[in-house]
């Protein structure tokens, strides 16, 4: 059990590494529609945290 | 003479350009038709109840909607010969990779609950609990993908595909008014005005039309089909008959519910089952059958979604033309999201409904990511060659992109703050 536990973290920590670089071209409209998803992202999960507490409230 | 020979021809030309087709056919039409699954019966169901045959010209905007979104991860696994998931994962980092990969394991499983929701009250209808439903649906899932090959379980899937037109006969035996159809259904209008409900039913509509697991699902399902670029075309072509297909049987529904059921409130496809019994057995027969087969459809792809998503990452082997020994982690992530789903449904007090509800809300965090990272992609001259998106694609794919990312952001907030659409 603890064996298969390290070996999963090994296979992560694997392909973070094969993965650390993004290999399409990082051109100025990529970017910029990246950003954009990361704020769209931030609110909506915000948004979802707010439904919560009001609900546990 | 000269005249038979070169009908003759053109017959022969015809038959094997169907052939071929037939070789090629399969992804596309899938998942299309797959994505009237269980929640899409309900919406179309719950749609034709409430505004009857008026919004049927929406319906037909959906086609191309889904066919041009779709087709890109036709030309993307075809060119690439990669998953969608690994797409990203390479495209842009493990950051955008584990997050997508999780959202999808996530949502891929909730919607899994939803099928099962929906086919246990399907079969219910008919007297059968609930636990022989969840184990008879996972022995024939279990039988349909441990035969080792892509193609048979293909061909299954397209009877199950078959199957779907069931709505179709049941529409004609309701007797609807046609020329109601033609006047109401195919001229753009907004029955009762534009207001929140009718808003709230639209964007429900476009939810159930576009969902994530099914660019994840048919980009991989050609990488595993093996087809190549010169396959592209057919590819489209299946994916465009696919669209039309799904809209029509979504068309059928409406038409059924739309005639008998107008004005009744509908929660779930089974209600309409179960009022639809009381009016006429055979069509009430008909929903409650094609609610199953949709539910069962929609599972057979959506767990596939997730296996192939997980095997390109962590390279496990993971295509059905390899058996349980060969593909042990592919086969085990299938069936544990499989029998997960299944159990949580025959929990008693599950909170079902908060389940259903929770899939729209999840669904719009995956959506507008893999919309993006599918159009960036696209445009990957590197990767994509002669295949990118010409400017015209882009236009449509950015504009339809957009729309579908607001409108689809628009309904998981409406599930989240209902008062909002009031």
């Amino acid at each position: 059990m603890v064996s298969s536990f390290y070996r999963l973290v090994r296979k992560i920590r694997e392909i973070n590494h094969r993965y650390s670089e993004p290999h399409i071209e990082m051109s100025r409209g990529v970017r910029i529609s990246l950003l954009a998803l990361r704020i769209y992202l931030v609110v909506l999960v915000g948004l979802i945290v707010y439904k919560f507490v009001m609900i546990v409230n | 003479m000269n005249l038979f020979s070169k009908l003759y021809y053109k017959f022969r030309k015809f038959w094997k350009a169907i052939q071929l087709y037939l070789v090629i056919a399969g992804p596309g039409l899938v998942v299309m038709v797959a994505d009237n699954d269980a929640g899409g019966i309900t919406t179309y169901a719950a749609t034709g109840a409430k505004y009857g045959y008026n919004l049927i010209w929406f319906l037909l905007l959906l086609i191309p909607v889904a066919y041009y979104v779709q087709e890109m991860t036709v030309r993307l696994g075809a060119v690439t010969k990669r998953g969608h998931a690994e797409a990203i994962f390479d495209g842009f980092g493990a950051f955008w990779g584990w997050f997508s990969l999780i959202d999808l394991m996530i949502l891929d499983w909730l919607t899994l609950v939803t099928e099962f929701i929906g086919m246990t009250s399907a079969l219910q209808i008919f007297g059968i609990p609930p636990w022989v439903t969840v184990a008879g649906v996972v022995a024939l899932m279990g039988m349909i993908v441990l035969n080792g090959r892509y193609w048979t379980w293909e061909k299954i899937a397209l009877l199950f595909c078959a199957l779907n037109l069931i709505y179709i006969p049941g529409a004609f035996m309701v007797h609807p008014d046609v020329s109601a159809i033609l006047k109401d259904g195919l001229v753009p209008n907004f029955p009762g005005g534009f207001n929140g409900e009718l808003f709230f039913f639209l964007m429900a509509n476009i939810g159930t039309t576009i969902a994530p697991w099914m660019l994840f699902f048919q980009q991989s399902a050609v990488v595993d089909k093996g087809m190549l670029e010169k396959d592209i075309p057919w590819g489209k072509f299946d994916t465009l008959l696919g669209a039309t297909l799904t809209v029509v049987v979504a068309i059928f529904i409406v038409v059924v519910t739309g005639t008998v059921l107008k004005g009744v409130d509908i929660d779930s496809a089974s209600q309409a089952a179960e009022h639809l019994l009381k009016t006429d057995h055979y069509v009430g027969t008909f929903m409650a059958i094609g609610l199953f087969d949709a539910g069962l459809l929609g599972a057979i792809c959506i767990s596939l979604a997730s296996s192939w998503a997980f095997g390109e990452i962590f390279g496990w082997a993971h295509s059905l033309n390899q058996k349980i020994k060969e593909a042990r982690w592919f086969y085990a992530s299938y069936f544990f999201t499989l029998v997960t789903a299944g159990l949580v449904v025959l929990i008693p007090g599950a909170p079902l409904v908060l389940i259903t509800l929770f899939v729209q809300v999840v669904a719009v965090t995956l959506l507008p990511a893999a919309l993006v990272f599918l159009i960036l992609l696209l445009n990957d001259k590197k990767h994509m060659g002669e295949y990118c998106n010409t400017l015209t694609e882009n236009l449509i794919g950015g504009f339809i992109v957009v729309t579908i990312v607001v409108l689809s952001t628009l309904y998981g907030i409406s599930v989240l703050f209902p008062q909002m659409f009031q």
